[in-house]
């Protein structure tokens, strides 16, 4: 059994899963699923500035911080115990144009080739940690959510701002993975 | 259980730019948010097993080579709109038997600007900010640092809110 379980598991079984999220924190305390307004409950708690989008009662989503740092132990979890020792399996046509980038590692789920603290205060660095950090912090709370709150909750909820939210997501993506990163990628 | 004691604009300001609000009224103890700590996990352990806070599968993803993160978030939003259909059918009530609260959402031109800004980082990240708490317990700690930044750009946010279009 627990050999299964260290497989990779199938999409299906995932989106099961993460599905079943939505009903869950309803049934269990009226919490509509998302994880991006953590970022927002953190600066609300620590650095609110006198900002008035940071000033609110935030004791009441205190349950989102918690959740975030489920998510995190989660993390570590998995990794210290249900580890699959193989390399990531990658689409074959992926693994060619990254291999042109530069990355041809596939030993871990992320390639060391670009996370790691080597790589901290190099160009490389400042793209993916600080600058994407920062678009997926700053625009997550211009749309008003992420994956999880817009993508599942907001479709599931059959709120067209959400869809509308959601396919820009991914024109984006589309954007940046195809036109912005090899681009970058040049750079370095 | 008491009911919460805010004020107005606090609820307002709460809801604003955001999905995953608190709709209980009801005040619980502490230890009642142990419960979300335990969802949370078991998110977190379907993060890492399924390889959604992998890197690879986002490009997979936006290079259109792999149905992987398509089936998982096409089945999430299934498995979930089945659950929201039954709830609001049934008058499904919490644990508590507070009624559930599904309020809509209002359109604004934010929802494309940052939805556009957020894709573009999500592909260089690869995580949106659920699989980034994740891949940092997954051992990759200097995810840490795009943590910092996110929660960087969600403070520039509030303070430009007033000036961004919406």
């Amino acid at each position: 059994m627990l050999e299964i379980i260290k497989q990779p598991w199938h999409w299906a079984i995932a989106g099961i899963l993460i599905g079943l999220t939505v009903p869950t924190l309803l049934l269990i305390g009226n919490k509509k699923f998302g994880i991006s307004s953590s970022l927002r409950h953190i600066c609300a708690m620590c650095i609110p500035a006198n900002i008035p989008f940071f000033k609110y009662e935030w004791r009441k989503e205190l349950w989102n911080i918690f959740f975030v740092v489920g998510v995190l132990l989660g993390g570590i979890l998995a990794t210290t115990f249900l580890t699959d020792p193989n390399d990531v399996v990658v689409a074959e046509s992926t693994k060619i144009s990254l291999a042109k980038f530069g990355i041809t590692d596939f030993s871990k789920l992320m390639p060391v080739q670009i996370f790691s603290f080597d790589n901290l205060f190099t160009l490389k660095g400042f793209v993916f940690f600080i600058l994407g950090g920062f678009l997926v912090g700053f625009g997550t709370r211009y749309a008003g959510g992420c994956t999880s709150g817009h993508a599942i909750m907001g479709i599931s909820n059959l709120q067209l701002p959400s869809l509308i939210a959601t396919c820009c997501f991914m024109v984006g993506g589309f954007f940046s993975a195809n036109i912005l990163l090899p681009l970058l990628f040049n750079l370095f | 259980m008491k009911p919460t004691k805010e004020n107005k604009q606090s609820i307002i300001t709460r809801h604003q730019d955001a999905i995953c609000t608190n709709e209980s009224k009801i005040e619980q103890p502490f230890w009642h948010h142990i419960k979300y700590l335990i969802v949370g996990i078991l998110f977190g352990i379907v993060f890492v097993k399924a390889e959604i806070i992998s890197w690879f599968r986002i490009q997979e993803m936006f290079r259109l080579q792999s149905f992987f993160m398509y089936g998982v978030i096409g089945t999430a939003i299934l498995v979930g709109m089945l659950s929201i259909y039954l709830i609001k059918r049934f008058n499904v009530k919490t644990l508590s038997g507070e009624t559930i609260y599904l309020e809509d959402k209002k359109f604004n031109k934010g929802q494309i600007y940052g939805g556009l800004i957020f894709g573009i980082g999500w592909a260089i990240t690869g995580a949106c900010p659920g699989p980034l708490f994740a891949q940092i317990g997954s051992g990759f700690l200097v995810v840490s640092i795009t943590f910092i930044s996110a929660l960087a750009g969600t403070w520039v946010y509030g303070y430009f809110r007033e000036k961004l279009p919406h």
